[in-house]
């Protein structure tokens, strides 16, 4: 018994900082950002209170549910492209790569995470450009007589998006692959299914859990991100992230971005239950 | 209770500096944070300016109202909007007889903005012209001279837009006809129009870094909203860029800095005010990294190279100043709607 309570309390006392720590930088804040969302400006000035205005504005002025739904395409567009570029490219990785260069392939995969996230996002800038090298290969080999409209738009922040996202989806993806036996796959076939037949029945199935676990890092990761859209999109159009920093950066109406970010918060949420079946960060 | 207790908590968070020894916080824009213009007050005084930049007065003094008295030492503000500050017991006095007014550009002493009811609460610091930035062998120059050129047609996709509402949407104004001072309630609804046709015929709306990426890069050829502050750190690697004020006139921004009430330690704020308004500080923010600009001193011409003083166009300045005018001053209900155009029209 008095064992049992040493270990409650070692156990406490491990957990303590982690818990403290949550609550303090996290809990706190949250629960305040909810408490000022329900505030509202008199003018210039904030007052608080209890009020479900600035929630009610987010569903029915136009420009601003306009950016919650441009999030969401956004997000599920480079989900989806992300998802499909990565299995196979882990797929590669995992099974045709000798076991001896796969360290090398993967460390060749997360190379563009040690660039600077805001470097990177002006550099596919220029890339995309009218002078970019995208246009001036296209030009060159007489694809197109104008160059594309590439910078500035949604296929741009997409594509920087997918550029970064494929190589964190790879790394899940082949966590979950290379856990996986070929017995799985000769099973099957000796019990007559074909290469389609297994892979759909089989060997996706089984991998879903890095699939998922990627899919939900991406769609976290993506829908809360500022710079991409900001930089490559040319404000073509407003992300709730550049919303809520519009209104906090220039507005100083933090009532109103609060309640934006508490929609994000719950989009997450929603994300979150919708996979959480699925969810593996232990394959991370 | 709870639920005001945790707003005052998110409110205090939000606007907390970093607080050590020895160390002077300022409020400022990203000219400031040049360390060729920080770095020689640092040695002088032997403390660490803690700088925080933010963008547009309102954020600002969103900032100072959730801020406690002596947080911050200095602010930099929009010329037009010290009044504002000044009304909201943000700002402090300063003794008049400790700026350098008399060497400045007369017109940018501006006392009617820096003082009020005789007292001096803050100095100009830097001033330009936010009107049109192009290429000039993309686009005819003429053409830029009237600001209807912009939306008819010839030049669609072609555009950028600088994204500062206020200054873009006193350009639509001028261009309505529609003096700065002028914009309210009442004839802001005038400018949704154009404002979208300006959009509609342009390609971008980005902030200073990518605008002049945009611009520097050909993926666009005109910048609405430009000027100096954008062309002249390019002017070295591309003299195709230029920039003019159109017929219907520009913008002339100006920014001042004052030391904020409640500071408990007003003599270091006075002497980084000091600093940054002597021919010294002056020549160093008129050609600080992330934007150029015309010093308020005009001694410190006798510290600015002739390349330097070409690309600001000293020499100009006398018709500039003649031709432009300042940014709109809004109310809060204005300011408020004049965001939501600006909104709408971003996500258009």
């Amino acid at each position: 018994m008095t064992l049992h309570r040493a270990e409650t309390r070692l156990g406490w006392g491990l957990v303590a900082p982690a818990l403290i720590w949550t609550v303090a930088f996290f809990v706190l804040p949250f629960l305040a950002m909810v408490a000022l969302s329900f505030a509202h400006m008199e003018g210039r000035e904030i007052v608080a209170g209890f009020d479900f205005g600035n929630y009610v504005r987010v569903f029915t002025d136009w420009s601003q549910f306009n950016a919650l739904l441009n999030s969401i395409e956004i997000t599920v567009t480079v989900t989806v492209i992300s998802v499909v570029l990565a299995w196979p490219l882990a797929a590669i990785i995992a099974w045709r790569v000798p076991p001896r260069w796969q360290r090398l392939a993967l460390l060749l995969a997360v190379l563009p995470f040690w660039t600077s996230y805001v470097v990177r996002s002006y550099s596919w800038l220029l890339v995309l450009g009218k002078n970019g090298v995208v246009n001036q290969a296209l030009l060159g080999v007489g694809l197109i007589a104008e160059p594309l409209e590439l910078a500035s738009t949604r296929s741009a922040t997409v594509i920087g998006f997918v550029h970064f996202f494929v190589m964190l989806l790879t790394l899940t993806i082949y966590a979950n692959l290379i856990q996986l036996s070929p017995n799985y796959a000769r099973a099957a076939q000796d019990l007559g299914a074909g290469r389609w037949a297994t892979f759909r029945h089989v060997i996706l199935p089984l991998t879903l859990p890095g699939v998922v676990t990627g899919a939900f890092l991406t769609f976290v990761l993506c829908i809360g991100d500022y710079i991409t859209p900001q930089i490559l999109g040319g404000n073509a159009e407003l992300t709730l992230p550049q919303l809520i920093m519009l209104q906090m950066g220039r507005s100083g109406n933090f009532p109103m971005a609060s309640a934006l970010s508490v929609v994000l918060m719950a989009v997450v949420t929603l994300a979150y239950a919708g996979c959480s079946r699925w969810l593996r960060l232990d394959r991370l | 209770m709870a639920q005001r207790a945790l707003t005052a908590l998110a409110l205090l968070t939000l606007a907390t500096p970093a607080f050590a020894e020895g160390t002077l916080n300022a409020l400022v824009w990203c000219d400031h944070t040049d360390p060729a213009l920080i770095a020689p007050f640092e040695e002088k005084y032997g403390v660490k300016v803690n700088l925080k930049e933010y963008e547009g007065t309102a954020a600002g003094l969103a900032i100072l109202d959730q801020s406690q008295p002596g947080d911050w030492d200095v602010m930099v503000i929009d010329a037009v909007d010290v009044g504002r500050a000044v009304e909201a017991g943000r700002l402090a006095e300063i003794p008049a007889d400790a700026l350098p007014t008399a060497d400045f550009f007369p017109e940018l002493v501006m006392a009617g903005n820096n003082t009020v009811d005789g007292k001096t609460y803050a100095v100009t610091e830097k001033f330009g012209y936010n009107t049109i930035s192009f290429d000039k062998t993309k686009v005819d120059p003429a053409d830029m001279e009237d600001m209807a050129a912009l939306t008819s047609g010839k030049y669609d996709g072609k555009i950028g837009i600088y994204d500062y509402y206020l200054p873009v949407l006193g350009l639509v104004a001028l261009g309505q006809g529609i003096a700065t001072a002028d914009i309210n309630a009442k004839t802001l609804p005038k400018l949704a129009e154009p404002l979208m046709a300006l959009r509609k015929a342009s390609r971008q709306v980005s902030d200073v870094v990518s605008s002049q990426t945009a611009l520097a890069t050909g993926e666009v050829d005109i910048i609405v909203g430009g000027g100096e502050w954008l062309t002249a750190v390019l002017a070295q690697d591309n003299t195709n860029l230029d920039w003019t004020i159109p017929k219907q006139g520009g913008l002339r921004w100006a920014q001042s800095i004052g030391v904020v009430a409640g500071t408990t330690q007003p003599d270091l704020a006075l002497r980084f005010v000091q600093y940054i308004v002597s021919p010294e500080g002056q020549a160093a923010l008129a050609q600080s990294s992330c934007y150029w600009g015309m010093p308020a001193n005009a001694k410190a011409a006798d510290l600015l190279s002739d390349e330097a003083k070409a690309v600001l166009r000293w020499d100009q300045q006398p018709d500039y100043l003649a031709r432009t005018q300042l940014y709109p001053i809004p109310d809060a209900a204005t300011d408020t709607a004049m965001q939501d155009m600006w909104t709408t029209m971003l996500n258009q």
